[in-house]
């Protein structure tokens, strides 16, 4: 059974990102940049199925600018078999990421695609919903325990208010949540022995894909800034504010 | 122009997050409806057709809708899609994992968790867990959106009366089914409603010292509980309690954060809450740059100390 595992390239999460004086987006120049994390867990999540004799390759999946190679890179030294480039500098939407994997997806008959739920950079929460739509597949989104059989994957979700678990017929797309797994520590042996795996690219016209942007990003603004307010000595003090100052008790 | 508000129900009543939402397609200009898709859902629809400003409730009444599968629900949205120039959904688990199926299968952009409606096709949305706004403008015939509801105020529960209509249930997909739900039983206000909330940080220790010291205090308020990511990936606290970019995002009148120093996750979560209180004994914590009143303090003995204050 194959595997894939979409994979994003994002800024680094311990960057606090500064929007541009001129208001057309966020300066990423420079910045640290790594996988998304939500990804990395599906990565993991996906050589893990491999390790358990379920799966026999996984396959990790980029779109996006030459440099996400790296990403694949990570991907690869986690333990993905080989990978994929579709290489554009065109901005991407998750409707053309989807529609990327979807084409992908019909030109390798994977059994599960296991993707992040969400980007840290866009924080969209799309592509895998969008992806299973295109490909007519269920879905189980936010997973948290994942139980893969022959024909059948049985997934626990965190949903509002507690769990719930979803059967799904095979093929179908699964999108991790933070409790599915603990990434591993790759390792240098790895790091050199994902370099010499298999890298495949493709171009957006390759696959037949439109992935002309749909959303025109007007303008990208500051937040309204949050002051500091002031510390209170003890705890009498504090009740003291919150009645009679703020008066929210 | 019509706008379609997709309900969050529990099959008897209306969820508080579809009032938002409703608030949200008034701003988009047009004419509000509202679909309530469920199983012996009548009653939430009869709710639903109450709701200041919507003028026409469609019920759709099916099996294959009882355990709200994206599949199934989707289908049922696309079914009457074409009637209209918005759908919009709460930011909620179910609408996040229904919405980006619709807007899939209509070949159009999702305008994810918008804060802010400009006008009928321009909307603004924090990227980068709220360290950016972002206005963007959608060229797509439809606009599916996703509502975060702490942008929007509630519409009136009550006051309307729009015409309840009925439409076909869709059939069953055959490949997804439901197994099982496990709810955290609370008799606490759900995260996403309360007035206060209460959360705890890595500092408790464990889910024993969590409960031990963070209920009292979220009693006496009569508060939600909530948690850091730090504190829920230790297990002191249940998944669903997660307060933060990734998990729930609130704008309660008060949020006392105990022991919880401030990742910008975290912080994305919560900043937008009226009236913010950090308890924390390290005075560099990064969750005083955003609390009105800091107390620097250990939380195990200021949290009981405040809740015998009250």
């Amino acid at each position: 059974m194959k595997i894939l595992v979409p994979v994003k390239r994002v800024v680094d999460y311990n960057v606090k990102v500064r929007v541009k004086s001129d208001g057309t987006g966020v300066d990423i120049a420079n910045v640290k940049m790594s996988m998304n994390p939500f990804d990395e867990i599906a990565v993991e999540e996906a050589v893990r199925l491999k390790e358990k004799g379920v799966v026999t390759e996984v396959i990790a999946v980029s779109c996006g600018d030459a440099k996400c190679q790296e990403t694949l890179r990570t991907a690869m030294a986690i333990g993905a078999d080989r990978g994929i480039l579709v290489e554009t500098t065109e901005e991407l939407q998750p409707l053309a990421v989807a529609k990327l994997l979807k084409a992908l997806v019909d030109k390798e008959q994977p059994q599960l695609i296991i993707l992040g739920k969400q980007a840290i950079d866009d924080d969209a929460n799309q592509t895998g919903q969008m992806l299973a739509a295109l490909a007519d597949l269920p879905q189980a989104t936010f997973a948290s325990k994942v139980d893969l059989a022959a024909d059948k994957v049985t997934v626990s979700r965190e949903v509002d208010g507690g769990m719930e678990t979803l059967t799904l017929t095979l093929p179908a797309v699964i999108t991790t949540d933070l409790r599915l797994n603990e990434p591993r520590y790759v390792t240098l042996p790895n790091i050199m022995k994902a370099k010499k795996k298999q890298l495949d690219t493709f171009k957006p016209e390759d696959l037949g894909v439109d992935v002309k942007p749909r959303l025109k990003t007007l303008k990208v603004s500051e937040p309204p800034k949050r002051g500091a307010g002031i510390k209170v000595p003890d705890v009498a003090a504090l009740v003291d504010k919150l009645k009679n100052e703020a008066k929210v008790i | 122009m019509t706008a379609l508000v997709i309900a969050e129900h529990d099959h008897a009543s209306i969820k508080p997050a579809t009032l938002n939402t409703v608030t949200a397609a008034i701003a988009c200009g047009g004419e509000v409806h509202v679909l309530v898709a469920g199983a012996n859902a009548a009653e939430a629809a009869k709710a639903a057709a109450q709701i200041a400003g919507v003028t026409k409730v469609i019920a759709a009444d099916s099996p294959s809708l009882a355990e709200n599968l994206a599949e199934n629900v989707a289908a049922q949205v696309l079914a009457i899609a074409a009637n209209y120039s918005h759908i919009l959904f709460p930011s909620t688990a179910n609408g996040k994992n229904v919405a980006p199926r619709v807007a899939a299968k209509l070949d159009v952009a999702q305008i994810s968790d918008i804060t802010k409606v400009d006008s009928p096709d321009t909307f603004e949305r924090p990227i980068y867990a709220g360290n950016a706004v972002a206005t963007v403008q959608s060229s797509d015939a439809t606009k599916v959106i996703t509502v975060r509801t702490t942008g929007f105020d509630a519409a009136a529960a009550t006051g309307g009366s729009a015409t309840v209509e009925t439409a076909e249930g869709v059939a069953d997909s055959g490949k997804s089914s439901f197994v099982g739900r496990e709810v955290t039983k609370s008799e606490r206000p759900e995260l996403t409603a309360a007035k206060i909330i209460v959360s705890g940080g890595r500092a408790l220790g464990s889910a024993e010292k969590f409960m031990e010291v963070m209920a009292p205090l979220a009693d006496k308020l009569n508060a939600g509980l909530g948690a850091s990511r730090a504190a829920v990936d230790a297990g002191y606290a249940p998944n669903d309690w997660q307060v933060g970019q990734t998990g729930k995002i609130v704008a309660p009148q008060l949020y006392i954060a105990a022991g919880i120093s401030g990742a910008i996750q975290h912080l994305a979560g919560m900043k937008d809450s009226k009236v913010i209180v950090a308890i924390n004994k390290d005075e560099e914590a990064p969750i005083f740059s955003v609390a009105d009143y800091g107390l620097v303090a250990d939380l195990f003995v200021a949290v009981p100390e405040l809740a015998s204050a009250l």
